[in-house]
């Protein structure tokens, strides 16, 4: 019968797990955000790299 | 073989088994809010804004490293830990964690913070956060801490940089201004931890832990507290002249400042058989209100920042 009871070590066990999967899922929410922010950053210094280009070319 | 003296020795603490909580205390959570609580006013003050998504990402990388310090200092110290009232029942000593895994964990979220904080911010203050791990880790921990009983002076170094970072993450450099952020939090420290270790004194001492108390006295101690105390002082109330002080910080910073040098003179004053009397009540008054001390003095920083915007902050 002592199988299917949870044992104190199974609670601690699922607190790691679940502990380690929130943190987990909180670092991929962050590289996303993270890259978000990067990419758009990226893209008004490319606007603006392509603008000057274009100022530049029609001299 | 049945052997008696194997079934009555308690068996060695193997670790490994703790819960997530476990894990979390090695990363010094209080220690943790007082670095994010620093960096976080570093970053804000500063007089480049810096985008919330990175400024987010940057105190958390920086609070990861500062745990994983923490983590690495827990992994060194487990042996005197265990001898120390306030420390035994830390994850290590009581054997919920293996030394080896907060080993692990210690190095594994350094490298994580300083690489990620470096991607996410810039590499100035992923270095001074590699620095800071370092320092706190190597040259307070294993260096300093049981050897001087200056261990307190220049191990506040490492709990110094967290503004200097957070202010690096926004400007990417160092400035007088970030400097003196630092320079607070130094001097800050030894009267502060000087006055838990009056009123600690036996966990120190069975400890082996060179502290002031231990080595020079008592007396010594207190009246280190009070020159450390006079010298903090000009160096709060100097930051308030600075691009990031203001009025409200300066009225803050003096009457801060003539609260902490009258309760460091009533330290300076009492003996020994007056404290024991008592029961340490002004050193533990003194202890407490340091907190808010630093906290205050961050937080006025924060308020001149956040007033500056409608034209009332700042000089």
């Amino acid at each position: 019968m002592g199988i299917a009871r949870e044992h104190d070590l199974h609670k601690r066990r699922f607190s790691r797990n679940r502990g380690v999967g929130l943190a987990l899922a909180a670092f991929v929410a962050i590289i996303f955000g993270l890259t978000v922010v990067k990419v758009s950053n990226m893209d008004v210094v490319g606007s603006y790299a392509a603008g000057s280009l274009t100022a530049g070319g029609d001299k | 073989m049945s052997d008696t003296s194997a079934r009555t020795t308690p068996p060695p603490a193997i670790g490994g088994e703790g819960d997530f909580a476990d894990y979390f205390a090695l990363l010094k959570p209080r220690v943790m809010s007082l670095v994010v609580f620093t960096a976080l006013v570093g970053l804000l003050v500063a007089p480049v804004p810096a985008h919330p998504m990175i400024a987010l990402a940057a105190i958390l990388f920086i609070a990861i490293g500062g745990g994983a310090a923490g983590a690495l200092n827990m992994w060194w110290d487990a042996d005197i830990d265990a001898m120390m009232q306030r420390t035994k029942a830390r994850p290590i000593p009581a054997g919920r964690v293996a030394p080896g895994e907060a080993l692990a964990i210690g190095v594994a979220l350094s490298g994580m913070s300083v690489v990620m904080l470096g991607l996410a911010a810039n590499w100035v203050a992923a270095g001074l956060l590699a620095f800071t791990i370092f320092f706190y880790a190597v040259v307070y921990t294993m260096w300093l801490k049981r050897r001087t009983p200056q261990n307190i002076v220049i191990g506040g170094a490492a709990g110094a940089f967290p503004p200097m970072i957070g202010w690096a993450v926004a400007t990417g450099g160092v400035s007088p201004e970030s400097l003196l952020m630092f320079l607070i939090v130094f001097v800050w420290t030894p009267p502060h931890f000087w006055a838990l270790a009056l009123f600690v004194r036996s966990d120190y001492e069975h400890a082996g832990v060179p502290m002031l108390t231990v080595t020079h006295g008592r007396r010594a101690t207190r009246a280190h507290i009070l020159a450390y105390t006079l010298l903090l002082a000009p160096v709060t109330i100097g930051a308030g002249l600075t691009s990031v002080g203001g009025p409200v910080y300066l009225m803050v910073a003096v009457a801060l400042n003539l609260w902490l040098i009258w309760g460091a003179l009533n330290i300076r004053r009492r003996s020994e058989e007056t404290a024991t009397a008592d029961g340490y009540r002004a050193e533990k008054a003194f202890f407490r209100f340091s907190i808010f001390y630093l906290f205050l003095h961050f937080g006025a920083l924060l308020a001149e920042a956040a007033l500056r915007p409608y034209g009332l902050g700042g000089w």
